[in-house]
């Protein structure tokens, strides 16, 4: 068979390899490279790094398993700097399926930080909702959530004392994988005037940075090279940084399967011309 | 112990799934019959857990934290539209669902109109509204209208209109690549989260 | 009665969300939280409503023994696994997010990997099909190649050691074009957002009543 044919012709088990093997080598080896850190990401880290100490930081876990490995490295990284700048963490969710997954990053950081739950920081868990609710959050927390996901009632939390609606929240941190970032924007930051940083998966970053123009957010944090970016501001990485090899060969390899592709069309082309 | 086998049960079926990248197997069809299974038992128990519970019945039927007798009892108007949802399931009285989509529908549509209004149309307009003096600000002004011009299908694209749809395209296009490369980027970050997961937490072998 | 009730409950919820925008004070302000919190409770209900056909069909399928009915065992007994570690971890210790409860277990052990792997699979469907479809055949074809080549080099570490400047191009890439064109989108779907709101108030647009 013809060269050109061939190459515009790869079996697709083949590209499915490749591409394992060009993610899981960089795995395997614990390759590393430096990350360049970008002026949204900067922003973000900078806007919490400014906040008074002890400010209110509001989570919202937005995602679930399937966003997992691109947000998750986000909360973590963006916990740790609340932690250390002794800011308070609220968390609650929009995406039941991934409450879990916000419990399971607070378990592993607040420890680190002796962080007691009830006096820094307080998981809300999720309520049906969305829009409807963020309206109404900016009204009354406890018309809501009465009780946090523990079913304590919220007024037995020393932290939620001073919590009634957005006026007592200094930061909302949206980790979204879906419409609810355009949706806090809308109803919680345009019209209660909420600040807002937003960690997106790579899918939805691109749809952000208008917002970033507009100034309707202070930050934005786009997908696992973002995550990657927040671990070196913070100075711990994990798996962000781990994961930003294997990425950068995948990429390589996938531009080179598209540069194939087009080389054996046009050349198919130009014979049959 | 707990951890061990739940790490061989994850392994296994995270293997089952990419098993269908050979091809389409009994393996991967019980993994993906058990995902659907434990999604739905999932929905329900989060209705009950994070709805139910905590918004109707300990407010409701056991009267804690409701501010007043009457915040406590007109509870019962979104519990009767909520089964009402339900009336779907008995196709006589199915009609009744009726009732309950369009509340929610209505307050959607309201929120629609003010939050669209106000949190994209007005900042979004606002933030074009730049002076003309350097390259970035003419080329991000050229970019909004002409993408919108693009999008105006009520006049025939010809003449000048055609002009500004052509550079939309041109706009587009770009928009279209920035999103796919990160498309891309977001796809092969979870393969690298799965991968990881298999060398590191199952079979140990990165540290 | 069957469709002029929900119309005018539909009208009547619009318009007091629209109105207490401008007036939010009292009554229409306790009026509009009300709703809201109503819009929540009811929301939960619809979570419930594909429920229903699926263990339905997934029955009838085992008990007629149709075919793939071994499939659909398999169905049940994850429903039925996670119901009861859900009922269990919840009238145990008051909550389904108990670290160590076997909700959790089930969560983390299941629905993780099932649900990350099946997301993981399109990262090979889209290298897959980026080979086989991705053709520069047009100058609007080639544009959007180029464009996502720069920006995938660019979002990557690798990307800078192969030249310096694909990160500042790609950062400009998002930063204007690519921003001015989603501005635009995203300013054309607003109104039609708007419009369609208003016409679904207005009882106009009826779809959502089939």
């Amino acid at each position: 068979m013809d060269i050109f044919k061939k190459i515009s012709n790869i079996d697709r088990r083949l590209i499915y390899t490749a591409l394992g093997l060009v993610v899981l080598i960089p795995i395997l080896f614990k390759m590393v490279l430096p990350t360049r850190v970008s002026e949204p990401v900067q922003t973000a880290y900078d806007y919490i790094q400014n906040l008074p100490e002890g400010s209110v930081v509001m989570f919202s876990v937005d995602y679930d398993a399937s966003s997992e490995p691109e947000i998750q490295p986000m909360l973590l990284s963006m916990l740790r700097h609340c932690f250390t700048k002794k800011h308070k963490v609220i968390m609650m969710g929009q995406w039941a399926l991934g409450l879990p997954l916000g419990e399971l990053a607070m378990a592993a950081v607040a420890p680190q930080f002796d962080a007691k739950y009830g006096t820094d920081y307080v998981n809300l868990g999720y309520r049906p909702g969305q829009r409807a609710q963020m309206v109404g959050l900016g009204r009354e927390f406890r018309d809501f959530f009465k009780v946090d996901y523990r079913n304590t009632p919220v007024d037995d939390l020393p932290l939620m004392k001073g919590v009634h609606n957005y006026n007592n929240i200094d930061l909302l941190v949206g980790l979204e994988a879906g419409n609810s970032g355009d949706e806090w924007i809308q109803f919680a930051g345009a019209r209660y005037g909420l600040k807002i940083i937003i960690g997106a998966t790579g899918v939805i970053a691109p749809d952000m940075f208008h917002y970033m123009q507009a100034k309707q957010i202070q930050g934005l944090i786009g997908g696992l090279q973002g995550a990657a970016e927040y671990e070196v501001l913070v100075k711990k990485p994990g798996t962000g940084v781990a994961g930003m090899v294997a990425q950068s060969w995948a990429h390589l390899l996938l531009l080179g399967f598209i540069l194939l592709g087009n080389l054996g069309y046009f050349v198919a082309k130009r014979r049959k011309n | 112990m707990t951890h061990l086998i739940g790490t061989w049960i994850a392994a296994g079926l995270t293997l089952a799934i990419f098993s269908f990248l050979y091809k389409d197997n009994p393996m991967y069809n019980v993994a993906e019959q058990l995902y659907v299974g434990v999604s739905a038992a999932f929905a329900i128990l989060y209705t009950w857990a994070f709805d139910v519970w905590p918004m109707l019945i300990e407010p409701m039927v056991m009267g804690r934290g409701a501010a007043s007798t009457l915040d406590r009892w007109i509870l019962i108007v979104p519990t009767i539209f909520g089964l009402m949802m339900l009336s779907r399931w008995i196709p006589k009285i199915s009609w009744l669902s009726r009732w309950s989509i369009s509340l929610t529908v209505g307050i959607a549509a309201g929120l629609g109109i003010t939050g669209q209004i106000q949190g994209v149309l007005l900042p979004q307009i606002r933030a074009t509204l730049v002076p003309l003096n350097n390259f970035n600000n003419i080329l991000m002004v050229v970019g909004v209208i002409s993408t919108l011009i693009y999008f105006y299908f009520s006049a025939v694209h010809k003449g000048i209109v055609k002009i500004g749809a052509r550079a939309g395209v041109v706009f587009i296009m770009v928009a279209f690549g920035a999103s796919f490369g990160y498309t891309v980027m977001a796809r092969i970050s979870l393969l690298i989260g799965r991968l990881n997961f298999l060398v590191t937490d199952w079979l140990h072998l990165v540290k | 009665m069957k469709k002029s009730i929900p119309l005018a409950i539909t009208l009547i919820t619009g318009v007091i969300i629209v109105v207490t925008f401008f007036i939010p004070h009292q009554p229409l302000g306790s009026m509009q939280q009300r709703l809201l919190i109503w819009y929540s409770i009811v929301l939960g209900f619809t979570l419930l409503l594909g429920i229903d056909s699926l263990l339905r069909s997934n029955i009838t399928k085992i008990v007629r023994r149709q075919q793939n009915w071994g499939y659909a065992i398999v169905l049940l007994a994850g429903f039925i696994f996670t119901m009861v570690a859900g009922i269990y971890t919840f009238f145990t210790t008051n909550s389904l997010l108990t670290l160590g409860s076997s909700f959790m277990f089930v969560y983390t052990y299941f629905i993780i990997p099932l649900q990350a792997t099946m997301f993981a699979l399109l990262a090979f469907f889209i290298a897959s099909s980026a080979y086989r479809a991705f053709r520069a055949r047009t100058l609007e074809a080639t544009l959007l190649l180029v464009t996502a080549a720069i920006v995938m080099l660019g979002r990557v570490p690798v990307g800078a050691r192969i030249w310096s400047q694909f990160p500042v191009i790609q950062d400009w890439i998002m930063e204007i074009p690519q921003m001015a064109a989603k501005r635009g989108i995203f300013i054309g779907i607003a109104l039609g957002t708007i419009a369609m709101s208003l016409r679904v108030i207005l009882g106009l647009e009826r779809n959502y009543l089939s």
